[in-house]
């Protein structure tokens, strides 16, 4: 069970929230540019690592914001929270499994 | 290997059971393998055992970060059926069953299985629809399905609640009569103890922590008990399958969740087949010990840390109480996760991946114990012959960049 700090609301109980899977994945500037390996890599391929890990939670039975955690995978402990447009905090191996 | 017989049995009471022997080799590590599976759950130690017996391959190596039988493959809620919607996967699942059913003589290994039916339950019209229509696909697959009407659900399981009144009444449910469970931790011993026979080495508390790359091409993997060459180059681990492939610079499309499952104390024979149902999301079968086995779906987030969240257990237990309400006074003994690598179309990625001599059997998700004989068998083929089985080419890792997805979310008879 987590305790996840919304940033307007405080600690709640992950009950409230929805998951957003990663986050910092940005839509391609240059759709039409791209070839089927850079989609590919764009809609499916996620880094899954095991350890810190930047995500995405929206307070859906709060205040309906979305935010941005990060939360190592493998503890469950949470490490950071800051708003969407927010770059991520400076917390080593964010991107890339086991990288 | 001591084969196990009614002779065996009567020598060995002579001896008062004294004389029975490991079912597999502690193995060291030797310094090169042809074959190097890293991951010995059922899926790896049956990719071994294929390699050796079907394709002649016995200088492998089964790597396992830490005891044989102690991940995924005991920890699912033993589940076995083929009545999948997309061609794709039926023939795959459907291939599976069809080597659960001699598995118990081709092993020497009593795997316990139980082909005692599987209901998939419909309680909306749209899950009827879904499920004549699946039914339907399954007969065309020549897969045994049957469409029954809720007096047929009652008489064929009789301690679930029908009613009308019921919160979600029961229209009908799909029956597969050859699913069934088996016993989770047998088919890990049965295959370990098999691929031991044919020489394959089963390397226990060895953790992968690198993979060696040489002109693109594999050459062996670094380990917590030391470096081990290889020609080609296994990844079997379910929800560290990212991590791996992460060590040889792969991404894959694929996350790690946990999947929670619970059993109750045990009681007499309530339940003697599997219920499993979609909209509500629960199912439930009994052990042999008497226990009920209860799972459901995943916890949303990512991890790795083999558990869960209470509230998945509070939603699949009102569940299951709506559709069994006399469960009510059941006292639950325990819980757990296992990590399940779920992938975006809910089907597994079996195959090669962009480095020479790396192949991947996963993506498996929340199904992959019915898959266990059949995926290790094309997986075997497939490394053995640097070539996909026909069975597993649909499932390769290229379907993300062509997009011809094989899309079982839903579709798959259970919510994933």
């Amino acid at each position: 069970m987590l305790l996840i700090p919304c940033p307007w609301c405080g600690p709640r109980n992950e009950a409230e929230f929805h998951y957003g899977g990663e986050a910092h994945i940005a839509r391609p500037p240059h759709p039409d540019a791209l070839d089927d390996p850079a989609w590919a890599d764009y809609l499916f391929m996620r880094s899954n690592p095991k350890g810190p890990f930047a995500e995405r939670w929206v307070h859906s039975a709060g205040c309906r914001r979305w935010f941005h955690v990060v939360r190592d995978t493998a503890t469950h402990r949470i490490l950071a929270v800051y708003k969407i447009g927010d770059p991520p905090p400076g917390i080593t191996n964010l991107r890339g499994a086991g990288a | 290997m001591q084969r196990y017989s009614w002779a065996a049995l009567a020598r060995h009471a002579l001896g008062q059971h004294r004389g029975w022997t490991p079912l597999w080799r502690k193995a060291a590590p030797r310094s090169r393998y042809s074959v190097v599976i890293i991951g010995g759950g059922g899926h790896g130690l049956a990719t071994a055992y294929y390699l050796a017996k079907e394709h002649g391959i016995g200088d492998v190596a089964v790597l396992e970060k830490g005891a044989i039988g102690l991940g995924n493959t005991g920890r699912n809620t033993t589940i076995i059926r083929s009545n999948y919607l997309w061609d794709e996967s039926a023939r795959i699942y459907e291939h599976s069953l069809k080597l659960w059913e001699g598995l118990s003589a081709e092993l020497n290994f009593n795997v316990m299985l139980s082909q005692r039916g599987v209901l998939n339950l419909a309680h909306t019209e749209g899950d009827v629809r879904e499920g004549k229509r699946r039914a339907n696909a399954n007969r065309l697959n020549g897969i045994d399905a049957e469409w029954l009407d809720a007096a047929a659900v009652e008489r064929f399981c009789p301690i679930l609640d029908v009613s009308s009144e019921a919160r979600y009444p029961v229209l009908g449910a799909t029956l597969q009569r050859r699913g069934g469970v088996a016993r989770h931790d047998a088919v890990a011993w049965g295959y370990a103890r098999a691929a031991d026979a044919q020489g394959v080495d089963i390397i226990e508390n060895c953790e992968v922590t690198a993979i060696r790359i040489v002109n693109g091409h594999v050459t062996g993997v670094e380990t917590s008990r030391g470096d081990i060459a290889a020609e080609k180059i296994a990844i079997v681990a379910a929800g560290h399958n990212s991590v791996l492939a992460a060590m040889a610079g792969v991404r894959l499309p694929l996350q790690s969740h946990p999947l929670q499952a619970l059993v109750s104390e045990p009681v007499k024979p309530v339940l003697d087949c599997v219920v499993m149902s979609n909209a509500v999301h629960v199912y439930v079968s009994q052990s042999d010990k008497g226990e009920l086995v209860i799972g459901a779906g995943i916890d949303a987030f990512n991890s790795y840390a083999q558990r869960g969240s209470f509230p998945i257990i509070e939603g699949q237990m009102a569940a299951l109480l709506e559709l069994f309400p006399s469960f009510s006074r059941l006292k639950m003994l325990r819980s757990w996760a296992g990590i399940v690598d779920v992938s975006p179309d809910a089907s597994p990625i079996i195959g090669k991946v962009p480095v020479e001599g790396l192949y991947l059997n996963g993506g498996w998700g929340t199904g992959g114990f019915k898959a266990t004989p059949g995926a290790g068998h094309v997986f075997a083929h497939t490394i053995a012959h640097d070539e996909p089985h026909p069975l597993a080419r649909p499932f390769a890792l290229d379907r993300f960049m062509s997009g011809a997805l094989i899309d079982e979310h839903g579709a798959a008879a259970v919510a994933h």
